[in-house]
């Protein structure tokens, strides 16, 4: 029982990993916490599922396609909306990207309506591995799996590549990466691609795991943010082990101790690790001057 | 923009005697309102949007004395709303209070609660605060939703009240709700100028600066959030009634940014602001959720939808620009509606140059 719960804890918690890898990709070089993530990945799974219903696109192109819509909107969003505010405050920065997921869940609804879809996925739902005695179904497998690579991969691009060292730079000091000559926009829209895209591998996952429908993000979204709190807001390996911890103790949680109160878990979490450790786990603590 | 020569011109209500005539005028105006509306069918209107109206502008003062004046992010003003309206209901039915002692009641209550989501929030700034507030939203929903208490998935029904011996309708919830509004609103713009409201104000411009000013950074934060859960728990109260059924789904993370996004809209740091924020975007979403009823964009709208979208769900239209409202405002001006109305000022006193 105690392995199975934190097995299955494991999956769904890769699930808000790949949620919390996208908030912080943004977050380590626009330095704004993105609410619309989980709409943007939302739209980005309903446009693969248009393209695989209605026009029968096989998987992969349909996955292909969605990726390129996923970095355009992505794109889109950052050079219509961000770059025009002026100086903008924190509220203000929180307030443009509410305001975007309100416009992509009002279009969402608008144009597929309130109906519960289901994703096909070539992964099944059903079929299940067997390690020791623990069951895991295919699709939970495959999800770890394919965080663990996703964020491995962009780990090692942040550390050891040019663009990654960019972005970082461009985080710390924005002026002093300008004048040192990196292209600071370019930079910055090419982040909030990259950030949507595995948005939208989040965003296919999660629907593939449930029901698709345009609310289906509100959830993981608080969870996504949770695990990005609990690893560090600036840390990339720590939204796997955010995302993990916080998949394993909410199971716990409803296993042990009252299923129906299992969401406040992510809450509790959140104010706790705030409290003690703000900067996350593995994240470095900076303090600012004043 | 005037120098003020005394410490008592600071603080008074009404800088001078024209401001004075025409806060009169309004009052008199808000009091034959509800006849203008029958009768005029002012823009469309109807007692009950009035009253929401005036709701939504309750819980955007309490929201803007919490992140206009005192600097704090607050985007679980859903949980406060929803406390407030369960905790009256739930006085009235089961324990048989009147209304103006449970309303009250429920107020406290709310801003109990608001402290408690002040504590945490001493430590955290900026988008920690936002996540905490967000988590605290969806935690109070969900702990409603399952306990049986307050109705379970169900809900509570508001129960009928009565004045005076005749049972309350539309009108008589208006001139109540109307006259605790406006209480609460000259209460607002008289905390601003105390010792409390400058304390919130220096904490928002730099909250260090103000703890080495003296200015007890626990106690005004916690205060802050509790005065501003205090208006959203009222408001609240007032809301299971003219709703009529109150639902713990009802309570979503929507209302909470669409209250985040009145106060943003009408403008950060003023009273009036806030009561236009809400106004506006209440109108709006009232009216645009029946678009197809607009005179001249619905049914091309309606047309289109059935073309290419679905349509049932046209109604997410009023999210759409909900939306669009609010990053125009932020990108356009910062300020808001307040922001517009300043700069109309100014344009008009210092017009020949």
């Amino acid at each position: 029982m105690l392995g199975q719960l934190i097995v299955s804890g494991l999956a769904v918690g890769a699930c808000y990993s790949l949620l919390a890898l996208a908030m912080v990709i943004i977050y380590k070089t626009s330095d704004v916490l993105n609410f619309a993530q989980g709409e943007m990945a939302m739209v980005s799974t309903f446009i693969a599922f248009t393209l695989m219903e209605s026009y029968h696109v096989p998987f992969q192109w349909a996955v292909i396609l969605t990726f390129l819509f996923a970095i355009l909107l992505g794109a889109f969003f950052e050079l219509v909306f961000l770059r025009q505010a002026k100086e903008p405050t924190v509220l203000g920065l929180i307030i443009i990207t509410l305001g975007f997921e309100m416009i992509l869940m009002g279009f969402a609804g608008w144009k597929w309506g309130p109906d519960q879809r289901s994703l096909e996925f070539p992964i099944s739902n059903i079929q299940t591995y067997n390690f020791f005695g623990l069951v895991m179904s295919k699709i939970n497998f495959w999800t770890i799996v394919i965080s663990l690579v996703l964020m491995l991969i962009l780990f090692l691009f942040f550390r050891y590549t040019k663009v990654g060292i960019a972005m970082r730079a461009t985080q710390q000091n924005q002026l002093a990466a300008r004048v040192m000559g990196i292209r600071t926009k370019w930079i910055l829209s090419f982040t909030w691609a990259i950030s949507s895209m595995v948005g939208a591998v989040a965003g296919m996952l999660i629907a593939a795991l449930g029901v698709l429908d345009p609310t289906m993000m509100m959830d993981p979204l608080l969870k996504g943010f949770a695990s990005a709190v609990l690893g560090g807001m600036t840390s990339l390996p720590g939204t796997a082990v955010g995302g993990a911890m916080l998949g394993i103790i909410e199971n716990l949680f409803g296993g042990y101790v009252s299923l129906a109160f299992k969401s406040i878990v992510a809450f509790a979490v959140i104010v706790l690790m705030l409290c003690i450790r703000p900067s996350g786990l593995l994240a470095k603590h900076y303090v600012k001057k004043v | 923009m005037d120098i003020k020569r005394s410490y008592y011109e600071d603080i008074e209500l009404f800088k001078s005697s024209t401001i004075l005539v025409w806060s009169i005028l309004f009052l008199v105006f808000l009091g034959i309102l509800p006849w203008l509306v029958k009768t005029y069918h002012l823009l469309g209107m109807s007692i009950y949007v009035v009253n929401l109206i005036t709701i939504n502008a309750l819980v955007a003062i309490g929201l803007n004395i919490l992140v206009g004046y005192t600097g704090q992010i607050s985007m679980g003003h859903a949980g406060f709303f929803a406390i407030g309206a369960f905790t009256t209901v739930i006085f009235i039915v089961n324990w048989s209070f009147p209304l103006y002692i449970a309303l009250p009641i429920a107020g406290f209550i709310s801003s109990a609660f608001g402290f408690i989501l002040g504590l945490p929030a001493l430590r955290l700034k900026g988008p920690y605060l936002a996540i905490a507030t967000l988590g605290f939203g969806m935690t109070i929903t969900t702990i409603i939703k399952h306990m049986e208490f307050f109705g379970g998935r169900m809900g509570l029904q508001a129960p009928k009240l009565y004045l005076f011996g005749t049972p309350m309708k539309d009108i008589h919830y208006y001139y109540v709700i109307m006259i605790i509004a406006v209480l609460m609103v000259i209460g607002a713009l008289k905390l601003i100028k105390t010792r409390v409201g400058r304390a919130f104000i220096a904490i928002r411009d730099s909250d260090i600066a103000a703890e080495a000013m003296g200015v007890n950074l626990t106690y005004y934060k916690t205060l802050s959030f509790a005065v501003s859960a205090f208006y959203t728990g009222i408001a609240g109260g007032l809301y299971a009634f003219i709703l009529g059924f109150i639902n713990p789904e009802g309570f979503t993370m929507i209302m909470s940014i669409s209250f985040l996004a009145m106060v943003v809209v009408g403008g950060l740091g003023s009273v009036m602001g806030s009561v236009a924020g809400a106004a506006l975007l209440t109108y709006l979403d009232i009216k645009l959720q029946v678009v197809q009823d607009i005179p001249a964009i619905g049914p091309a709208l309606v047309a289109f939808s059935q073309k290419y979208m679905s349509i049932a769900g046209i109604s997410n239209i009023a999210v759409i620009v909900y939306g669009l409202i609010m990053i125009l405002i932020i990108l356009f001006e910062p300020l808001g509606i307040f922001g517009f109305w300043i700069r109309t000022k100014r344009y008009w006193k210092t017009w020949p140059f």
